[in-house]
């Protein structure tokens, strides 16, 4: 199973976000997909997830086509998406937000299993379940969106900056962490990433966009050492 | 003293029918975003509903909670009918975010007439099913009497039971996380559109609770035209909004209070004013602390 992106075209109304995407993603793998602000990063995991209509192009997870149907029902095929800026509901407790990610799954001893290995995973939450989810620090809330993502048992994990605006000390610790899922579960990683440096460094692939079109991808360690991405996006 | 223990009572037996209203308002403005006016509309028609299954069964307490499963279906029909379709269509345009709103209004009117075609437009009347003579208290009748009394427990026993549901169930999580943050919600595996129709079904059916309780609590006569049914829409509306909107427990807050506010007025000054203290106090809500009783600060969606 890999993720197969194919000359993806989105329109944000008039505008253009992401005109003619390609790339793939080999399961297992983690994949970075770095560029400034406004390049199409949200957009294009926004649509792999069902939350935006593509215009144009195929994305499929396996057999799955991940351009039609709701993204609750990419959920229950194995995707989950952590949205940008820390996607948990801030009104229901730490417990709750885990409980979220399952309650469509049937086998609920299943679901508890999942949420053993999430909690082992997340210490910190374990300590906290019972706490509203807005009464966490922002690595936090992080984790919290990440276990529920994991909640749902997904093989194709899209996470959408989970660096955004956390301490560097706790961005690494994020970061390892998402390594870590991906050594130890086989999970498949897409992750948008502002900070391309700690997202290059991490990941296996990644995929350069400017302005919504691929200005380059490869492999991690080449892209690190490439340097027209290095003036471009890592800064020296 | 007598007389101020009966202002309680009237107060809360008054309360705890607006706090069906209420929670019914809240309900669908949680799920959907839309304030629903024809709340009033519907709950008649679950009135009628009932009262044709009085007729039939002879037994006022069947008649009830079939009457709510009706109430419940018939909210969720308009839901998928009507506003779904509104909602998805009327996306710009300077009225676009009240557009489901406006509707609901024109639903109002639209019911009232068809009760008027098909029941007619004189009062029909629902026998209540127990005795409304007041308890006695050595020598004081007090304003509680069996039927009010079965009114406020059923009315409790229906907070409870949403309690519980919102609280402790898959469903109630559903419903909460689908109200707080739809999109997190489906992110999350939780088919928000079906869940929106649930709202709108327990919200049909505390609305018809509220209407056929009201009815055989008051005079027991209904008209398409009633004006205890425009009296419960108001009410219901206001505790809604001085309860925050958000919340079930200020929903019923807020009604208790409404109703805690209006027996005073009626007790000690006059019958006259309860209208205008009802929309004042709204207005003192809003000036004062426009989240509500409970309700937070804008933000909260951090």
């Amino acid at each position: 199973m890999s993720l197969i992106v194919k000359d993806l075209i989105v329109d944000h109304g008039a505008i253009r976000a992401i005109s003619g995407v390609s790339f793939t993603v080999e399961t297992g793998k983690l994949s970075a997909v770095i560029g400034a602000n406004g390049a199409g990063k949200s957009t294009l995991l926004r649509t792999l997830s069902g939350l935006n209509k593509a215009a144009e192009g195929t994305a499929h997870w396996g057999e799955h086509n991940l351009l039609h149907g709701k993204p609750e029902s990419h959920v229950r095929s194995g995707v989950s998406h952590v949205s940008e800026g820390k996607s948990v509901v801030a009104e229901l407790t730490v417990e709750e937000n885990l409980d979220l990610g399952a309650l469509w799954r049937r086998n609920k001893k299943e679901a508890a299993e999942t949420k053993q290995q999430v909690i082992e995973l997340f210490p910190r939450l374990g300590e906290r379940l019972s706490q509203r989810a807005d009464t966490l620090s922002g690595g936090e809330r992080q984790m919290l969106a990440i276990g529920r993502a994991l909640m749902s048992k997904p093989n194709l994990l899209l996470l959408d900056e989970p660096s955004l605006g956390l301490a560097p000390l706790v961005i690494e610790q994020i970061f390892q962490t998402i390594r870590g899922i991906v050594d130890s579960m086989g999970m498949t990683v897409v992750l948008v990433e502002q900070n391309a440096m700690g997202a290059l460094k991490i990941a296996d692939t990644a995929v350069v966009l400017n302005l919504g079109s691929v200005a380059t991808s490869g492999s991690a360690a080449d892209l690190i050492a490439d340097p027209a991405v290095r003036a471009a996006y890592l800064g020296y | 003293m007598i007389q101020f223990f009966n202002m309680l009572l009237i107060g809360i037996g008054a309360g705890s029918i607006y706090a069906l209203m209420a929670i019914a308002m809240v309900l669908v403005w949680r799920s959907t975003r839309v304030i629903n006016f024809a709340q009033a509309g519907m709950a008649l028609l679950s009135t009628y509903i009932g009262f044709e299954l009085v007729q039939k069964t002879g037994n006022f307490w069947i008649a009830l909670p079939l009457a709510m499963v009706l109430g419940a279906l018939f909210s969720a029909l308009v839901e998928i009918l009507l506003i779904r379709t509104l909602i998805k269509h009327s996306t710009s345009g300077p009225v676009a975010g009240i557009v489901p709103i406006i509707a609901t209004l024109g639903l109002l009117g639209l019911i009232r007439a068809c009760i008027g075609m098909i029941w007619g437009n004189q009062d029909i009347q629902i026998q209540p099913p127990l005795s409304k003579v007041g308890f006695k208290i050595g020598e004081e009748t007090i304003a509680l009497s069996p039927m009010n009394l079965l009114v406020l427990l059923a009315v409790l026993g229906m907070v409870v039971i949403l309690g519980f549901i919102f609280q402790k169930t898959s469903l109630g999580l559903s419903l909460r996380a689908s109200a707080y943050s739809p999109e997190i919600a489906q992110l999350a595996g939780i088919r928000v559109g079906a869940i929106r129709t649930i709202g709108w079904a327990i919200a049909g059916a505390a609305g018809a609770a509220a209407g056929l309780l009201q009815t055989v609590n008051g005079t027991g006569a209904v008209s398409p035209d009633s004006l205890e049914f425009s009296l419960l829409l108001t009410f219901g509306f206001i505790a809604a909004v001085i309860g925050g909107l958000e919340s079930l427990p200020g929903a019923v807050l807020g009604a208790v209070v409404l109703g805690l506010v209006l027996a005073v007025v009626q007790i000690y000054i006059s019958g006259t004013l309860v209208f205008i203290v009802a929309f004042a106090l709204l207005l003192l809500v809003l000036l004062v602390r426009p989240q509500g009783f409970i309700g937070v600060k804008a933000g909260r969606r951090a």
